[in-house]
């Protein structure tokens, strides 16, 4: 790629993945991404200690937090990451680094451990970010309705919850149309949001 | 045992858990925030570098197709931490460009979401 001219205009986007453990999320964000997703390391330092709990790993100076990430590239000059979180949650350092900047989330939920998604939830409406539940349907199973998992989520109407397949790159592309829709209109309807 | 961009191998392991913050002398801040979807760039040519760490020669090369900081530490497997140091060192002296997401308040502005979304329709 030129270096120079045609990388003026250049910029990139981010949207996050969530959901608790095996949930789908690296599939979610394979689905679409043009590279393997690729898996990147953040060491645990000195200012994030008091936010870890150093105590459970003694002997350790540092420790290691992985995750995993794509990239879909939208136009000649712009390039949209997805990253998956990491799946421990105590690692919330991790979370901030994520968010900030970020167009939204996207929490996945698997419906036969609906409160695995608890803490993506309420992590995502304590930042402010928006975000939209997608349903992972494993094996095609639906078994709540709509309303069941919004009540038990605890999530205002205004949130969109959608059926997503998380090895379906249409389906995925679908679920983030709905998300950057969700995002756009809480910027529009309520500014300083 | 990585290899860089010309085939040679690190004199050092980037990866290396013990230590990983000794490739920038025990710095642990940067001297730029860098988001982990910040695209990077080359700005020179490989040779301006012979003097300089390996980490910074394999980046520069990596980087002559753009790459956001995140996937410069997956592809190289150097943590985060030290790859925004390293980067934030080397576009201070003229090394690398970076370009920062388009953000508004913090939050990305209505034009990147317009064209994020007209860009994912088009998929
Ligand atoms: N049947 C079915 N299997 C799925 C679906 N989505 C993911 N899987 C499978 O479920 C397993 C876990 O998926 P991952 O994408 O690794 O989940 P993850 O959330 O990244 O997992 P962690 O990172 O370990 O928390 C894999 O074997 C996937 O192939 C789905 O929609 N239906
Ligand atoms: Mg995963």
């Amino acid at each position: 790629m030129d270096l120079e001219g045609s990388s003026r205009g250049l910029t990139s986007a981010k949207i996050v993945v969530a959901g608790g453990f095996g949930v789908g999320k690296t599939t979610f964000v394979g689905a679409v991404s043009e590279i393997v997703p690729l898996t990147t390391e953040a060491v645990m330092t000195d200012a994030a200690k008091d936010v870890d709990d150093i105590g459970l790993i003694p002997n350790k100076t540092t420790t290691t937090v992985a995750m995993d990430f794509g990239r879909v590239s939208l136009d000649r000059d712009l390039i949209l990451y997805l990253f998956g979180t990491p799946g421990q949650h105590r690692f919330w350092f991790m979370w901030d680094d994520l968010v900030r900047g970020a167009i939204g989330a996207v929490v996945l939920v698997d419906m036969r451990r609906l409160a695995d998604s608890f803490p993506a939830v309420d992590y995502f409406e304590e930042a402010e970010l928006p975000f939209i539940v997608g349903v992972n349907g494993f094996d095609g199973q639906f078994n709540h309705g709509e309303d069941e998992i919004r009540e038990a989520l605890t999530i205002s109407p205004g949130i969109p919850i959608v059926r997503t397949d998380a090895r379906s790159r249409e389906s995925v592309k679908n679920t983030l149309i709905t998300l950057v829709e969700h995002a756009l209109t809480s910027r529009v309807g309520a500014p300083g949001w | 045992m990585s290899m860089d961009q010309w085939g040679q191998p690190y004199q050092r392991d980037p990866a290396s858990p013990v230590r990983p913050y000794a490739v920038t002398g025990g710095r642990t801040a940067p001297r730029m925030q860098l988001a982990l979807e910040a695209l990077v760039s080359s700005a020179t040519a490989n040779s301006d570098l012979t003097n300089r760490p390996p980490e910074w020669r394999a980046i520069s090369a990596l980087c002559r197709q753009v790459r956001s900081v995140a996937e410069v530490s997956a592809l190289l497997r150097i943590p985060l931490g030290v790859v925004r140091i390293l980067i934030a060192d080397m576009t201070t002296e003229g090394y690398l460009h970076v370009h920062q997401p388009q953000l508004d308040a913090g939050r990305p502005d209505v034009n990147l979401l317009e064209r994020v979304l007209s860009g994912l329709r088009r998929l």
